[in-house]
């Protein structure tokens, strides 16, 4: 047993990837900065101050004020409070969270669509190839955040009014996973061509393995380096497309908030000078969205031979 | 050359035709359009009447027959919120746009092209830096987010600009146009510079990058060589070859320049197309929900088969590929 693991470590140590990243500062730095984002916002429960879904913990007449350290702002609202009185602090990590979990939802779906509909295209070639590449291509002219609009305001209306708040995390990443599949797609085309030259897959045809099976078990786990580059940075575009839907008001209710959402509602009290509801989720949506952006940049340079 | 054209040319039929589908579909199936006709207190008989004179009861292929036969009159019906006919709201909202895209666009090309010719002359000048570090900005912040800051500095702040809507509108009878007056023009430049300044920054990458490479080149060296000037070397010779891919792109960027300036729209609460669909969701407007989706789908159509030709024109090797 412990051999075993110690053996695992010495793999881990001895990867090509692993020395890529021990000698990139940046993308340590990234790596950390969105470690520290996604566990603040998964332990939002237990070190937020204040839980903003709680009606008794929430006073209207706190409602507005600034940050502590701001003249008017009271010391346990460290970034002072929004319309509704909730801390602007504690809002920020559950709306982070929220955000983070539609991001990887929406990343995920998009990489399950997109890498399937690639791997049978690659392996099967012919009519399937030629069908589901030409739509990918179709829908790669069209920007992404206009098509998660489209497909969102569709969904939208198809549901009834008062589900609509119920339902609209489900339609965003829907639309959003509909969007980024193309992506996937192609990248797992391309691994899928390569693959299923080689020898090994030869051999498991031979052996009279079925063609899914071959597709699963042998193919699949070889494309899975290319496609981890492009959900990263799908990653980040999928929480920006997820903060921008929100902000239309087409995306998450305000009464359990993204960042996106956040934005939105300061938005209205920017004249009235109250800026600090836009500002700190706005900055807490960029930091999260760059270090996860430079993570995928590292990473497409490390996995990227050619680039060594 | 002509198979090519007519290979494209079906597939943007196809693409009109799944698109058209979906707006016909969510006629159908949003509500009830009777009821959004005729509202809550029609008789019965009102109602069958209506259904028959919409022709609801006949089957769903002639319905769709009838939709598309429509649509390619530009004839959607009235929006169910103003009662009014949807193609003239779309074509009173279409100068908003096509102005907001066209000053954008021009900002985008000219700032975008003149700063990579700098950044790719004076590569290792601090300011070639700080205009590329400035550039990896531009291209990581959420366009709304950049709106919400030019509002805060300009129109909160230093109260230079105004924030939100478009003033100052002519009208020429066929368009109303807010670029012949000086509040029109006020209104319209925090916009157009959120908007372009995420194409403004990719065009200034390309061209970077493209005259880099283009400076490396023999007939650049040659030119050198017979001692002409560095003015002439990097605008008739230099920068002339860094054009081809940079006018390929510029459909592409017009197409998301429309994209994109859904989001402007409403950031500034510009009186666009883009704002009238984001309205148009709020209250389930079906005629206007499906008349902007036919209509972005046709504009996308069109500007992908100018680019495919373009690059026909253009690119002699896509030729011989076919």
């Amino acid at each position: 047993m412990n051999n075993n693991t110690m053996s695992r470590w010495q793999r881990i140590k001895d990867n090509d990837i692993f020395w890529s990243f021990i000698n990139s500062p940046g993308a340590m730095v990234a790596a950390a900065i969105t470690l520290i984002c996604i566990i603040a916002a998964f332990a939002a429960p237990l070190i937020a101050p204040f839980n903003p879904f709680d009606p008794s913990q929430i006073s209207l007449w706190d409602g507005k004020l600034p940050p502590a350290w701001a003249e008017g702002g009271q010391s346990q609202y460290k970034l002072g409070t929004d319309n509704q009185g909730r801390d602007l602090l504690s809002t920020i990590l559950y709306g982070g969270r929220l955000s983070i979990i539609v991001g990887l939802a929406a990343v995920f779906l998009g990489m399950v669509l997109g890498v399937s509909l690639g791997v049978i295209s690659g392996y099967l070639g012919g009519t399937v190839d030629a069908v589901i590449m030409r739509i990918a291509d179709v829908q790669l002219t069209i920007p992404g955040i206009l098509l998660a609009i489209l497909i969102n305001g569709i969904g939208r209306a198809f549901l009834p009014l008062e589900l609509r708040d119920d339902f609209a995390i489900y339609v965003v990443i829907i639309a959003i996973g509909l969007t980024d599949w193309p992506q996937f797609a192609r990248v797992a085309r391309g691994a899928t061509l390569v693959e299923a030259n080689k020898e090994y897959v030869q051999a498991a045809r031979v052996i009279g393995l079925p063609g899914w099976l071959i597709m699963i078990r042998h193919i699949f786990p070889n494309t899975l380096r290319p496609v981890l580059v492009i959900a990263t940075i799908g990653l980040a575009l999928a929480i920006i497309s997820e903060a921008t839907l929100s902000f239309l008001g087409q995306g998450i209710p305000p009464t359990t908030p993204s960042l996106g959402t956040l934005i939105r509602v300061g938005n209205e009290y920017l004249f009235s000078g109250l800026w600090w509801i836009t500002f700190f989720p706005a900055i807490a949506l960029v930091v999260l969205v760059f270090s996860v952006n430079l993570l995928g940049d590292w990473m497409r340079d490390a996995l990227n031979p050619k680039l060594r | 050359m002509l198979f090519f054209i007519l290979k494209r040319l079906a597939q943007s039929l196809l693409v009109m035709a799944v698109v058209s589908a979906v707006s016909f579909s969510l006629f159908n199936f949003v509500g009830d359009p009777v009821n959004n006709m005729v509202g809550q207190d029609a008789t019965r008989e009102q109602r069958i009447e209506i259904r028959e004179k919409l022709g609801l009861n006949d089957p769903v292929l002639t319905q769709y027959t009838r939709f598309i036969s429509n649509a390619v009159q530009g004839e959607f019906g009235l929006s169910y919120r103003i009662r009014r006919p949807v193609d003239t709201l779309i074509m009173e909202r279409l100068p908003a746009t096509l102005e907001l895209v066209f000053v954008s666009a021009i900002i985008a090309l000219v700032v975008g092209i003149g700063l990579g010719v700098y950044t790719g002359i004076r590569r290792n000048s601090w300011m070639s830096r700080g205009i590329l570090s400035f550039s990896l900005v531009g291209v990581s912040l959420p366009t709304f987010i950049i709106g919400i800051a030019l509002i805060y500095l300009f129109a909160v702040i230093l109260r230079w600009l105004p924030s939100s809507g478009r003033s100052g509108t002519i009208d020429l009878g066929f368009w109303k146009t807010s670029l012949l007056t000086v509040d029109g023009w006020r209104a319209i430049i925090l916009p157009s510079i959120t908007l372009s300044l995420f194409q403004l920054t990719l065009i200034l990458r390309l061209v970077r990058a493209e005259m880099l490479e283009v400076m490396r080149t023999d007939y650049v060296k040659f030119a050198r060589a017979r001692g002409l000037s560095e003015r002439s070397i990097y605008f008739v010779h230099a920068l002339r070859n860094t054009l081809v891919p940079v006018i390929t792109i510029i459909g592409l960027n017009i197409g998301g320049l429309i994209a994109f300036s859904v989001i402007t729209e409403t950031v500034f609460q510009w009186p666009g197309t883009g704002l009238m669909f984001i309205q148009a969701v709020d209250f389930v407007d079906v005629p206007i929900m499906s008349a902007y989706l036919m209509f972005v789908a046709l504009l996308f159509v069109v500007i992908n088969l100018i680019v495919d030709i373009l690059y026909f024109v253009v690119d002699p090797r896509i030729r011989l590929g076919g």
